[in-house]
């Protein structure tokens, strides 16, 4: 180089808009909440002593999973409105190019890069094709699973005739009785629960590794690339 | 004439005095949650509209439902109620036997084509031809098909004609069946329950016949006025689960204290039944009441769902028998660790990568 200083070249992407991000940031926070909340649902916490007047853990416990519930529920909604109407790249959670070679040759390679078969990662714009393929799979479907099974769960206590019982109180027969429908319900959560904690790893260490930002980009929108080569 | 005989009329014949039958209305009302003029209503339709015949039959079952009947709380609808039934078919309390009540059914269906109402206790099992339960010589499926041909609409009594119950459990080997999966052109009212309660039984059936309508069900056919809701939304235990206090064994303080049963196994979250509200043996108690969980009797193949003492229970999806949180912990941590482990081989390579990098970088300049 002329100057004799080692130069690396960053060309940036506008990739996540602001709404992409917040709903990122809400709904992680969301499904953390869900988690827990539900988690010890299932497994309340140890007896409380005392009069019953005098406590309200679990009606709590639920309060705040039914209302992260919703908050994740609105979350879902405004990014599906979101897809229609942002950029190229927010289409991406509700659409799989498995009709393409492409995708599932340079899901392979993905693959490879993780089990340190090559040398170097592709670069992305938008997602790799394995995070886009988990975030379609346990995301959008997941998250849709646990949508209609949550409120189905839901319509039991606001009762016959309620709107969640008109719209989601199908799904109770439909699964079997009650109990199934829990059981999913609860089956999910270990799903997403095992997503989340790949997506995590990942998102650090492909920030650390790979050729271009990751968390900086959910942060600020902006996909930073640590070289020029394609 | 036959056809224009009241219940009135027939209650008469039976020994019961007008004193009795009119409180038998008022008691009906009330049981079923009417305003007080329904008790007129009630009494005017028993003497004026011509008595709906009511033939029982009995599958594949263990007869609880006919011993819950019998011990309706108030003997008075019991008797009266009885009174009305007894006089076609039903195989356990009829007096007549063998061709001789065989040939009531023959009689019933022809003179009241299209009018009579079907209850069945148990179901039809369908291996072996049906011949794992015989009634007077025929698969009892024969029986029903026959029977319901020509009826008006069929009671399901029991877990065993709505959903299968005991004798349909895994693996069930008669290849038993609820009813409405043999019939399937009749409206079909499921009273569910091992047993039903007996006020249940005997609200669903006076409702059938003074009414001559069928009452309102929800999806899975069930009369919404007792299977509306869920034995946790009632439960007297509620104010100790909402609290967060629980039973967390047999004999703890909790037990004695009469906290709720959840982590106990009890099912009464997902069960929907009326013990909660019109409780057992004249309204004296029901199982939680008594210290133990609702084992979710009134629920479709509540003997398949894992154990009775669990709240997470076992599942036999993908093949394995185990809880979700077992193999989500196990799952999780198994990520966990391999997470960490890629961390460390990647941090190498990296260390590596580096490494390489500098010597290019050093060659460069
Ligand atoms: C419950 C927790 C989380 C969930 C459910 C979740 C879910 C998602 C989803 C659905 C996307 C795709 C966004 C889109 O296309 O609209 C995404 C992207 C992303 N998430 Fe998360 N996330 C979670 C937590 C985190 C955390 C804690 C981090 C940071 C360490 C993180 C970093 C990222 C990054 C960097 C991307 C962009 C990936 C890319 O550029 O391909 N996420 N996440
Ligand atoms: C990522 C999302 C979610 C996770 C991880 C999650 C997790 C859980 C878990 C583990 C349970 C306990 C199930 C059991 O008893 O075995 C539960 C219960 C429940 N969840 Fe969710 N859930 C999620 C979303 C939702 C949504 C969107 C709704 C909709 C309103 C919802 C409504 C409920 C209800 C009504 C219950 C039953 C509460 C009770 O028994 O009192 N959940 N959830
Ligand atoms: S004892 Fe059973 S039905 Fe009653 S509140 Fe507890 S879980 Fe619900
Ligand atoms: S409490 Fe539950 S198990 Fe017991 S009789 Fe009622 S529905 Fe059946």
């Amino acid at each position: 180089m002329l100057t004799g200083v080692p130069t690396v070249k960053q060309t940036a992407v506008y990739v996540y808009q602001t709404p992409v991000r917040i709903w990122h940031w809400v709904n992680a926070l969301s499904i953390t909440i869900l988690a827990i909340t539900g988690y010890l649902i299932a497994n309340p916490l140890p007896t409380l002593p005392g009069e019953a007047s005098d406590h309200y853990l679990m009606g709590n416990m639920r309060f705040f999973h039914f209302a992260a519930a919703y908050v994740f529920i609105v979350g879902f909604i405004f990014r599906i409105y979101w897809a229609i109407v942002g950029n190229s790249y927010s289409h991406q959670l509700f659409t799989l190019p498995f009709w393409r070679r492409s995708f599932w040759s340079e899901l392979v390679h993905e693959l490879r890069w993780y089990a340190f078969l090559e040398k170097e990662p592709r670069k992305y714009v938008g997602h790799n094709p394995l995070a886009h393929l988990f975030m379609v799979v346990i995301i959008t479907v997941g998250g849709l699973v646990m949508i209609v099974t949550g409120l189905a769960l839901y319509s039991e206590q606001t009762g016959l005739g309620s709107w969640q019982d008109e719209l989601f109180g199908w799904v109770i027969p439909f699964v079997g009785q009650s109990q199934d429908v829990r059981m999913w319900h609860h089956w999910g959560m270990w799903v997403i629960v095992v997503f989340v904690m790949l997506h995590v790893y990942t998102a650090i260490r492909e920030d650390i590794m790979s050729r271009q930002s990751l968390i900086s980009t959910m942060i600020s929108g902006w996909r930073m690339f640590k070289d020029d080569r394609p | 004439m036959a056809m224009t005989e009241t219940f009135y009329e027939v209650m008469r014949r039976q020994g019961i005095t007008r004193r009795s039958f009119l409180k038998f209305c008022s008691l009906t009302a009330t049981a079923l949650g009417l305003e007080p003029a329904f008790a007129g209503k009630i009494a005017e339709a028993m003497e004026t509209k011509p008595r709906t015949p009511v033939l029982w039959l009995h599958g594949l079952e263990c007869t609880c439902c006919s011993e819950s009947f019998i011990r309706s709380a108030h003997p008075l609808a019991s008797d009266v109620v009885l009174s009305m039934i007894s006089l076609d078919y039903d195989d356990v309390i009829m007096a007549s036997a063998g061709h001789q009540a065989e040939a009531i059914l023959t009689e019933i269906r022809e003179k009241y084509k299209g009018n009579y109402i079907l209850a069945v206790e148990g179901n039809p099992p369908l291996n072996q031809d049906g011949m794992s339960c015989i009634i007077g010589g025929r698969p009892f499926v024969e029986q029903l098909k026959e029977v319901a041909a020509d009826c008006k609409a069929v009671i399901s009594w029991g877990s065993c004609a709505s959903w299968g119950c005991v004798q349909a459990a895994h693996p069930n080997p008669t290849q038993a069946v609820p009813v409405h999966e043999v019939i399937t052109d009749k409206p079909i009212i499921k009273v569910p329950g091992c047993p039903p309660i007996a006020e249940v039984m005997t609200g669903v059936i006076t409702y059938m016949l003074t009414f001559d309508r069928i009452p309102e069900l929800d999806r899975q056919g069930r009369p919404k006025m007792f299977y509306g809701q869920r034995i946790h939304d009632k439960c007297y235990r509620r104010p100790h689960f909402d609290a967060g206090q629980f039973v967390e064994d047999w004999d703890d303080e909790g037990a004695r204290k009469g906290y709720c049963l959840y982590k106990m196994g009890c099912k009464g979250p997902t069960t929907y039944n009326a013990c909660s509200t019109v409780r057992w043996n004249n309204g004296v108690s029901f199982p939680i009441q008594s210290g133990h969980g609702c084992i979710g009797c009134s629920e479709d193949g509540f003997w398949d769902k894992g154990s009775f003492y669990d709240h997470v229970t076992n599942t036999h999806v993908f093949g394995i028998e185990a809880n979700a949180d077992k193999v989500g912990i196990a799952a999780a941590g198994t990520v966990g660790a391999a997470v960490t482990a890629h961390a460390a081989v990647s941090a190498i390579q990296r260390i590596k990568q580096r490494a390489g990098e500098h010597h290019e970088e050093n060659d460069k300049t």
